[in-house]
């Protein structure tokens, strides 16, 4: 466990930077994350996403699966990876203050 | 720290639902961790992105000692054997994996296809079974020789399935 500093608030986090409690995420943490990912800005493409994961995080207690993913979010695979290069999964998840996915697919 | 792993170059060389599946899980498992992955069809493995055949591949039920019946009994191998064994195998494997969101063989390849991993066909086999380009599913990038394959594996982890 660890504490980062995240828009001027003290967050609990897990070592490798996952939000310890969904419910300390808001959207200027979201950008301060995704700056740390290498994203420089999030558009609303990248928010369909992060609101999607946080949506199915909500009902099911875990992130979705890419495959959930992109037929549900109406983002494509193809576009899902240019959004969040090098892992959209656990990028993703982490911009939307959810614990790593638990799945493998 | 141990050194990240950055590029796997995935062999598949067996055409059974059991012998493709687990070398598409890891493709797109590497992609998901942003890791580099290339595909290598080879031998039957073929089968698994040749157009006509990838939609209907099936579980290998005779000589297989692992494979248990349902309520986990293991099977004698000669059952395996039985008219409609494979069948049966095939259809519980696929209502198994789709319940964990693991798509039918064609839908995995093009959503690999779409992450940006490479999917080749080895020269050698498309030869031997007097195959052409035309043959597969449009996913197939290319059909390269093992020559090809280790120079497109540079720097990559080989992982043979």
């Amino acid at each position: 466990m660890a504490t980062k500093e995240y828009a001027g608030k003290s967050i609990e986090t897990t070592d490798d930077g996952y939000l310890i409690n969904a419910s300390d995420w808001n959207a200027d943490i979201a950008n301060e994350i995704a700056k740390e990912e290498e994203i420089v800005e999030l558009n609303d493409r990248h928010m369909i996403v992060v609101n999607f994961m946080r949506e199915v995080f909500e009902k099911t207690g875990d992130g979705p699966s890419i495959r959930k993913l992109t037929k549900e979010s109406g983002v494509p695979t193809k576009e899902l990876y240019q959004l969040f290069p090098k892992g959209p999964a656990k990028k993703a998840a982490r911009i939307a203050g959810i614990p790593k996915p638990k799945g493998c697919i | 720290m141990a050194e990240p792993i950055e590029k796997v170059s995935i062999v598949i060389s067996h055409g059974s639902l059991e012998g493709v599946y687990p070398g598409l899980i890891m493709a797109n498992g590497a992609r998901m961790e942003g890791i580099e992955a290339t595909i290598f069809f080879t031998f039957f493995g073929l089968d698994g992105i040749i157009d006509k055949r990838m939609d209907n591949l099936s579980v290998a039920t005779v000589g297989n000692s692992a494979m248990r019946m349902p309520g986990g009994l293991k099977m004698p191998t000669l059952l395996g054997a039985i008219p409609g064994m494979s069948r049966f195998a095939t259809y519980m494997m696929k209502k198994e994996m789709d319940k964990i969101d693991i798509p039918p063989i064609r839908e995995f390849i093009e959503m690999i296809s779409d992450t940006g991993a490479e999917i080749y066909a080895c020269k050698a086999t498309v030869d031997m079974f007097h195959l052409s380009k035309d043959d597969f599913c449009p996913q197939m990038d290319e059909i390269i020789t093992v020559g090809d394959f280790y120079e497109k594996s540079a720097g990559a982890k080989i992982i043979f399935t």
